[in-house]
């Protein structure tokens, strides 16, 4: 029955690690912007696909 | 393309002829932003939005103060050898293409290293390499982008501010403890005896105690410092009973797990804290884009061009500004001291100071004061007093700047907490001393269980999740109110204050109506065309008001600052400017402004100017005058008050020629003899006034552009939905009674197994969030509703 012991003391640091991690999250300013971010994520592919075809096309004609 | 708009920023190309790479452009500054951002592969900011761009403007000389050391060093975040962070606020951030090319200034230039945009607060933090660049070099790239970053006073040493974020860690820890501690608290809700229970129950409770100690002792300090705040200044505010509540629950469930009695209330404790918090958050939600605290700091610049006594121009910051300097002032500058005209034709707009909406000419040796703005070419002044002391500043020293308003306001919900609290204590007492003569074992418990069951979790909720709702819907209708408080302030109003210029009148838009003989054709066009050469802003709007006709080319054209312009095409010339300009000696007794016209050295008449009305702004007037006083308190004078009285209901007051310590006085007049008063106003004028009374709006025609310390800003399209808005506020006083009558039902409840002595820990767990979750639910869908309606 002891088992409980170690369920306790894993889901408690499970807990705790999530806990450092929220902590390290706000520090870093992540709460700061709630906005932001959902747009940039959207923006990695633009500049490539804009040296490929883009501008040369339009210079072109 | 099909439509004739600016590829880059959407105005109307009509009337230029600018076509590059097929497409067309509004005007040369346009193209140009184009053309670096196809040379440099970020043409794609094209693709992400229509039409995204603003117009870059003529900076010439503006940011010269940027070469100045010091100043750049406190606009600074961070610099270290070569390596320099600053953040800029660019009103123009508006869309995703904004985020986008701010985010990819270093294709623009190698010396960025990274920029990152707040699109909430419309900033952008640069990192970049001073070897090569400066900060003057990094506001020059962003204007010439059209992102031209404003810089006041205001952003003076802001570089190294801290941001709280205790809010944020504390709904977490919160929420962390109440998440475990109902796990842990799982297994003595269904099982009350057995071996399992009695062999490992201690461990369980132990660990429920060390999760709610970061809960009582750090999460909920507000409340115990609030409390004991009011206490000491005898004031029963709602943190009395909540601070009691959490106590007795913290110390009955404590001895309750010493003394091995039972399980305590650990999870109703933190769960609690939790929800309370959690409202609290929910209320916190602000605008980050808007500033309510504004004052001239925000709207002087950091720094001016001072002539030195050898001639030459030197950026000095304006705090540095001292009595007997020389100062150069650009045109659109604004000046920031008291000073004397030395040199240069000087058309100053004081709107900002007086409210009045026209420009004032000056000679040389006349007295300029702080907060004008040039609007004619260069100047030079002497300096008279210094920032601190000048005339505009002086208005800021007044004590209705540095009272908070809140404070000296008791919400609804802590005038109905004093009777509450003195409610649940009386019950306690009352069944602690029946208990004491029936069952004495069972006293301490009842007594405890009461404060346990009655702590007002559910009341504490009630205002701030239905008023920050109704803050979101307001917002979303374009009404941006500070906080909670404003709406239920707005709710109690009785007397509206409006003041003329830019609140009831449009900005910048006039009717002009003529008077005198009638002009023939080709007068017209000799008009026309010599007003197309005036830059005054009465020639502008006279412009393009009249007709359009072909344009000449005029064979003679002279502008004669501050009093007009003369003009010669073949054998006819004109004369446009003031009555004595022209020739017109008997100047009428009118106070408007006018200007007058003459052709071939004969009077013709006079264009008049009248100020224009806000649509529906009668309709709106009578509306209101059934329920509230109704004042025009204007800066300006009198001319319009025949105009006005026309428009406007009877009894609305009119007052004219009001100075901003007037406009505050009248105000506090009113306060004294008991009125509730909505201030409405536009300008830095009015801001005595926005401040003094006890909601202050101000009209905006545009909320990312400035406007004085208020406590809402309600977009000027919204104008005419005022009525509606205070009508919501006060739909909100109600919501929140019915969700206090609601929590009563669930606290008689609660005191029914109080009181008997049956309130078991599952119970309370049960009761409370049950509580909690019913009066979110019930504002939150009653806000809704409100918000329908006002759409």
């Amino acid at each position: 029955m002891s088992v409980i012991y170690i369920l306790l003391a894993v889901s408690i640091l499970i807990a705790i690690a999530f806990f450092v991690v929220f902590v390290i999250a706000v520090k870093k300013g992540q709460f700061d912007d709630g906005y932001t971010p959902s747009v940039r994520m959207l923006f990695e592919d633009e500049l490539i696909k804009d040296k490929t075809d883009k501008t040369i096309l339009t210079k072109e004609e | 393309m099909e439509a004739k708009t600016c590829f880059h920023c959407g105005l109307d190309t009509s009337s230029s002829e600018i076509i590059y790479d097929e497409k067309p452009f509004c005007c040369n500054g346009c193209k140009t932003v184009y053309e670096i951002f196809s040379e440099n592969d970020l043409s794609c900011y094209y693709d992400l939005q229509n039409a995204p761009g603003a117009t870059p403007k003529e900076i010439e000389g503006k940011y010269n103060f940027l070469d100045n050391a010091k100043i750049v060093e406190s606009l600074l975040e961070f610099n270290d050898d070569n390596i320099q962070i600053v953040t800029l606020y660019i009103p123009h951030i508006h869309c995703s293409s904004c985020i986008w090319i701010l985010e990819n200034l270093n294709k623009l230039h190698p010396s960025v290293s990274a920029s990152i945009v707040n699109f909430g607060k419309k900033t952008v933090r640069v990192t970049y390499n001073a070897e090569h660049f400066s900060l003057k070099a990094l506001v020059k790239l962003l204007s010439s982008i059209g992102y031209e970053p404003f810089i006041s006073l205001d952003d003076y040493s802001i570089g190294k501010k801290n941001i709280d974020r205790s809010l944020i860690y504390k709904l977490g820890i919160a929420g962390f403890a109440f998440g475990n501690i109902m796990f842990l608290s799982f297994p003595e809700y269904f099982q009350v005896n057995g071996f399992w229970i009695e062999q490992y129950a201690p461990v369980f409770r132990w660990l429920m105690f060390a999760f709610s100690l970061p809960v009582v002792f750090y999460c909920a300090q507000d409340y115990f410092i609030s409390a004991f705040k009011g206490l000491t200044s005898k004031l029963l505010n709602i943190d009395v009973p909540i601070a009691l509540g959490v106590t007795v629950l913290f110390l009955r469930s404590t001895a309750e797990i010493v003394f091995d009695i039972g399980t305590g209330f650990f999870d109703s404790l933190s769960g609690l804290v939790f929800f309370l918090l959690l409202g609290k958050f929910f209320q916190q939600k602000t605008y980050n884009f808007l500033s309510f605290e504004r004052d001239y700091k925000s709207y002087f610049p950091i720094g001016i061009t001072k002539i030195t006594s050898d001639g030459q121009e030197m950026a000095v910051q304006v705090y540095d500004i001292e009595k007997g300097d020389r100062l150069l002032i650009r045109n659109e500058e604004l000046i920031p001291v008291d000073c004397i005209l030395i040199k240069g034709n000087a058309r100053i707009d004081y709107s900002f100071v007086t409210g009045e909406a026209d420009a004032v000419s000056k000679q040389s040796g006349d007295k300029l004061f702080a907060g004008g703005k040039q609007l004619d070419s260069s100047i030079e002044v002497d300096v008279l007093k210094t920032v601190e002391q000048s005339y505009l500043t002086q208005l800021w020293s007044n004590d209705v700047f540095n009272k908070k308003k809140e404070d000296s306001f008791t919400n609804l919900t802590n005038s109905i907490s004093k009777q509450f609290t003195v409610a649940v204590l009386s019950i306690a007492i009352i069944a602690t001393s029946y208990w004491l003569i029936i069952d004495d074992s069972k006293a301490l418990n009842v007594f405890t269980a009461v404060l346990i069951i009655a702590c007002p979790c559910a009341i504490a909720l009630a205002a701030p999740f239905t008023f920050g709702n109704l803050l979101r819907i307001f917002g979303k209708l374009k009404f941006y109110a500070k906080n909670a408080s404003v709406i239920e302030q707005l709710a109690a109003i009785d007397t509206i204050i409006f003041d003329k210029t830019g609140t009831i009148t449009a900005n910048k838009e006039t009717s002009i109506a003529y008077e005198g003989s009638a002009l023939s054709e080709a007068e017209e066009i000799l008009l026309k065309s010599s007003l197309r050469n005036s830059n005054h802003p009465l020639s502008r709007s006279l412009y393009a008001l009249l007709e359009d006709n072909n344009i000449l080319t005029l064979d003679d054209y002279e502008e004669h600052i501050g009093k007009g312009i003369t003009a010669k095409h073949n054998a006819n010339s004109i004369k446009i400017g003031s009555a004595p300009f022209v020739g017109y000696a008997s100047e009428s007794t009118t106070l408007n402004t006018a200007v007058h016209v003459s052709t071939n050295n004969q009077y013709k008449g006079k264009f008049t100017f009248y100020n224009k009305y806000r649509k529906g702004l009668s309709k709106l007037f009578n509306k209101l005058k059934k329920e509230y006083d109704l004042v025009i308190l204007s800066g300006d004078n009198a001319g319009e008050k025949e105009n006005l009285t026309k428009l406007l209901p009877a009894k609305t007051k009119l007052f004219f020629n009001q100075k901003p310590e007037d406009k505050l006085e009248y105000i506090k007049h009113h306060q004294d003899s008991g009125a509730k008063v909505l201030m409405i106003g536009d300008g830095l004028n009015d801001a005595g006034a926005l401040a003094q009374s006890n909601v202050g709006i101000a009209i905006s025609e545009d909320v990312n552009v400035f406007s004085p310390a208020c406590d809402a800003i309600l977009d000027a399209t919204k104008f005419n939905a005022l009525p509606g808005f205070i009508k919501a506020s006060k739909q909100a006083i109600t919501i929140i009674k019915w969700s206090f009558a609601l929590s009563f039902i669930y606290n008689s409840i609660g005191l029914y197994f109080a009181i008997t002595g049956q309130l078991a820990p599952v119970i309370a767990a049960i009761l409370m969030p049950l509580s909690s979750i019913s009066i979110v639910v019930f504002t939150t869908v009653c806000t809704n509703v409100l918000g329908r309606k006002l759409k």
